[in-house]
């Protein structure tokens, strides 16, 4: 992944997007300003409740997945236990809370974050002291054991964790500030917007600095960057110990989002939930996990209302991007960034064209997946509803066979004709490519 | 006393070796082709669903038979067009893989049948007790169970070691290239252990299944343990692997029938425990209650101490 040399090729055109004598630093910060404005804009075009509550869980996972891909994306380190930083962070500020309301203390709710930032940082760097001496699988397989060993011991040790039903709060007695007592959700939204701006900012400041580049060098070889001087263990620990204060930051939040923090927050769901975030996402760009995150929640929200094996899909979309899309959804998108900076629309107008043809098959194909997997779940486990299920308004009747020899013809039909239209998409790429650079770059 | 030693030890090796089965086919897995199976857990649990299943139709001993062999294939075709074809991505994309595969794996076997325990029972012509130690009876299934692991053992130490396959796998553990060389297809030879590492699996869940409750959780709670199994021994270590199973299961059976406490300890010496406070249960709570986490505690050390594992030789 030369993500340096590309980011490097980019810059000039990136300066050409503004016209000249507009100072660097507004330059720099436009980016940030837009997105600052995006946030405080959302609450008003998505007014409900649903809606909001959905802003606020993806601006925490946003924090959450980003913080993970400082680990994952920027310096290779797999982590399966990430979530036991957002827990600590998150049970940490949960328990200053109570803490403050009990002892009448000073200290307003929007600064309780910074409790789980220095929560998240302590056991980073804790757990990072033993764990990233090593890199790739060792690291993987000690990060599952150390969020194993935190989640059942968050059993044991009731009084800290609350044993099952965990440790609540109450977000609106703590100090207010301007009047503002965070009672109401979209208080809390905006307080969750401006710390999620806020770490968005920080992380992504740390990837540009010297620090954040001998990640990367790091991720590709640490025996160069050995070599240069730097030792990888303690590059991995650093970044270690800052993912962990910026989950602790992102289980903060969780904390006065839903006044309630239980074992579930460290558990291994929690840790496998934000690697799925990074990866749909894609971890080679700072978007990459934000689009993951806000992806993830969404689906995580909506398709637990349509169906009730949800997780199933899920975890085939995760198999799917591992397969045949492994720089996520954003390296899909980036693919095409060569194109562009090429101005080669005509040959990209062909290539979208070849990917609606493309698109027919592979749709007919889910289409039939997804009916073979709700009838499989009906007649398995809801036999005893009767035989009739409901898809998309449609009444299907499962003991009959019409609709199971609908979805076979769906899944082999659209597998054949997706396995026939998808060189086409290789050839408009070839072809685009050609047009773009002289020479054809492998797909 | 000398009973409850007894009955643990016997206990504790049929844990170990149970765990010892699956631990052997992710190590030969691992050493092989450098993936470390997340899903290996997961095919123990298919392999006791299996067995569930297959045994309401046919009985438990086709049961036996059939349900591991189904479960290897299972893992062959896997490896044949999942794991292969993500090779080209590089390690992390194959462990990835196999998170996904777990996890999907979970949500299938809860589509098919539903989150609560089936009722797979120990079978009629094992039903019985097989001695009496002192005043505890043991059940001849557990017997059946350490016999056919140690069965299982004894030939797959056989195969590698002495057979025409073994010597071609050990071959292509070290010098896959040279193996190719030689004329061998060396990714059949993938295929083949990763299938017969995943009916490993599988046979360590089918004749679990009865003995514990088989469910949609087994498998994520084996898991964990599998994996502290195969670091603590050395990553890609055959022996290590056998020692780090026998170790954690005689570790966790002791530990669940030591009744003692922090405080129990420290008032022996007179000193008195916190009454209360956020940490108080620290004082409180027994070695009982620790042994779930003691194999990761054990984990932690071995990592500071001995980075490479008990027997492990080489750094990953």
């Amino acid at each position: 992944m030369s993500d340096a040399a590309s980011e490097a090729a980019k810059l000039p055109a990136r300066g050409a997007l503004y016209p000249a004598g507009v100072p660097a630093l507004l330059r720099l910060a436009a980016p940030w300003i837009a997105l600052a404005a995006l946030f405080a804009i959302l609450p008003a075009i998505f007014a409900s409740g649903t809606a909001l509550t959905m802003m606020s869980l993806m601006g925490i996972m946003i924090v959450f997945a980003l913080s993970y891909n400082m680990l994952l994306g920027e310096t290779g380190l797999l982590s399966f236990g990430h979530a036991v930083y957002y827990g600590r962070g998150g049970f940490l500020a949960v328990h200053a809370m109570n803490v403050v309301i009990h002892d009448r203390l000073p200290v307003p709710l929007p600064l309780i974050p910074l409790v789980g930032a220095f929560g998240g940082l302590l056991f980073g760097i804790i757990f990072g002291s033993v764990s990233t001496r090593r890199a790739g699988t060792a690291f993987a397989m000690i990060s599952l054991g150390l969020g194993e060993l935190v989640a059942s011991s968050s059993l044991i040790l009731r009084g800290f964790f609350g044993g099952e039903e965990g440790v609540s709060t109450n977000r609106t007695k703590l100090l207010p500030v301007f009047g503002l007592h965070f009672g109401p959700q979209i208080q809390v939204y905006y307080l969750i917007a401006a710390w999620c701006l806020v770490c968005m900012v920080l992380m992504y400041a740390l990837r540009r600095t010297p620090f954040g580049r001998m990640c990367n060098a790091v991720r590709e070889n640490p025996e160069r960057a050995q070599f240069v001087g730097y030792n990888p263990g303690t590059v991995r620990f650093i970044a270690f110990a800052l993912a962990g204060l910026f989950a602790g930051v992102a289980g903060a939040l969780a904390a006065i989002n839903f006044e309630l923090v239980n074992s579930a927050a460290v558990g291994a769901e929690q840790s496998g939930l934000v690697l799925l975030a990074a990866f749909i996402g894609g971890t080679g760009n700072f978007i990459g996990p934000v689009v993951g995150a806000v992806l993830v929640t969404w689906l995580e929200l909506m398709l637990s209302d349509v169906t009730e094996v949800w997780q199933l899909y899920f975890g085939l979309l995760f198999i799917g991007m591992v397969m045949f899309a492994p720089r996520g959804i954003a390296g899909l998108v980036m693919m095409h960034e060569p194109l562009w900076q090429a101005r080669a629309y005509g040959s990209m107008l062909r290539l979208a064209l070849t990917y609606l043809i493309a698109l027919v098959p592979a749709l007919a194909l889910i289409a039939g997946l997804i009916l073979v997997i709700e009838m499989a779940y009906h007649v398995s486990v809801k036999a005893s509803e009767g035989p009739t299920i409901s898809l998309m308004h449609v009444t299907l009747s499962t003991t009959s066979a019409t609709p199971w020899v609908a979805a076979a013809i769906l899944v082999a039909g659209g597998f054949f004709l997706f396995r026939l239209t998808w060189p086409l998409v290789g050839a408009a790429w070839h072809d685009a490519f050609m047009q773009a650079h002289g020479s054809p770059r492998a797909k | 006393m000398l009973e409850l030693v007894t009955i643990s030890t016997l206990n504790g090796v049929l844990y170990g070796m149970l765990l010892f089965l699956m631990a052997s086919g992710l190590t030969l897995i691992f050493s092989m082709m450098g993936v470390l199976n997340f899903a290996h857990a997961s095919f123990y649990m298919l392999g006791a669903f299996f067995g569930f299943q297959i045994s309401q139709m046919l009985g438990f001993w086709p049961a036996f038979v059939i349900a591991p062999v189904l479960v290897g294939g299972i893992g062959a075709l896997i490896e044949r067009y999942g794991l292969r074809y993500v090779h080209r991505h590089g390690p992390v994309a194959e462990l990835l893989f196999t998170f996904g595969l777990a996890f999907v794996i979970v949500e299938i076997v809860q589509m098919i049948w539903g989150k609560g325990p089936v009722d797979y029972r120990v079978p009629a012509s094992l039903d019985f007790s097989a001695f009496t130690v002192f005043s505890t009876n043991y059940p001849a299934y557990k017997m059946f169970e350490l016999l056919t692991a140690i069965a299982i053992f004894a030939v797959l130490f056989a195969v590698l070691t002495r057979t025409r396959v073994g010597l071609i796998i050990q071959a292509a553990l070290t010098h896959p290239h040279m193996v190719a060389m030689l004329g061998h297809n060396v990714p059949r030879v993938f295929m083949l252990v990763f299938g017969v590492g995943t009916g490993l699996a599988a046979v360590a869940g089918v004749i679990a299944g009865p003995a514990l409750v088989t469910q949609s959780n087994m498998a994520a709670a084996l898991g964990p343990i599998l994996f502290v199994v195969v670091v603590v021994g050395g990553l890609g270590s055959l022996a290590g692997a056998f020692v780090a199973s026998l170790l954690i299961g005689l570790v966790q059976t002791f530990a669940v029938s030591i009744n003692l406490s922090v405080a129990d300890v420290l008032g022996g010496i007179g000193v008195a425990a916190p009454a209360s406070g956020v940490l108080s249960d620290v004082w409180t709570v027994t070695v009982a209650q620790l042994a779930p986490i003691i194999p990761y505690l054990l984990l932690v050390l071995i990592l500071i101490f001995r980075p490479v594992g008990l027997m492990g030789t080489r750094e990953h």
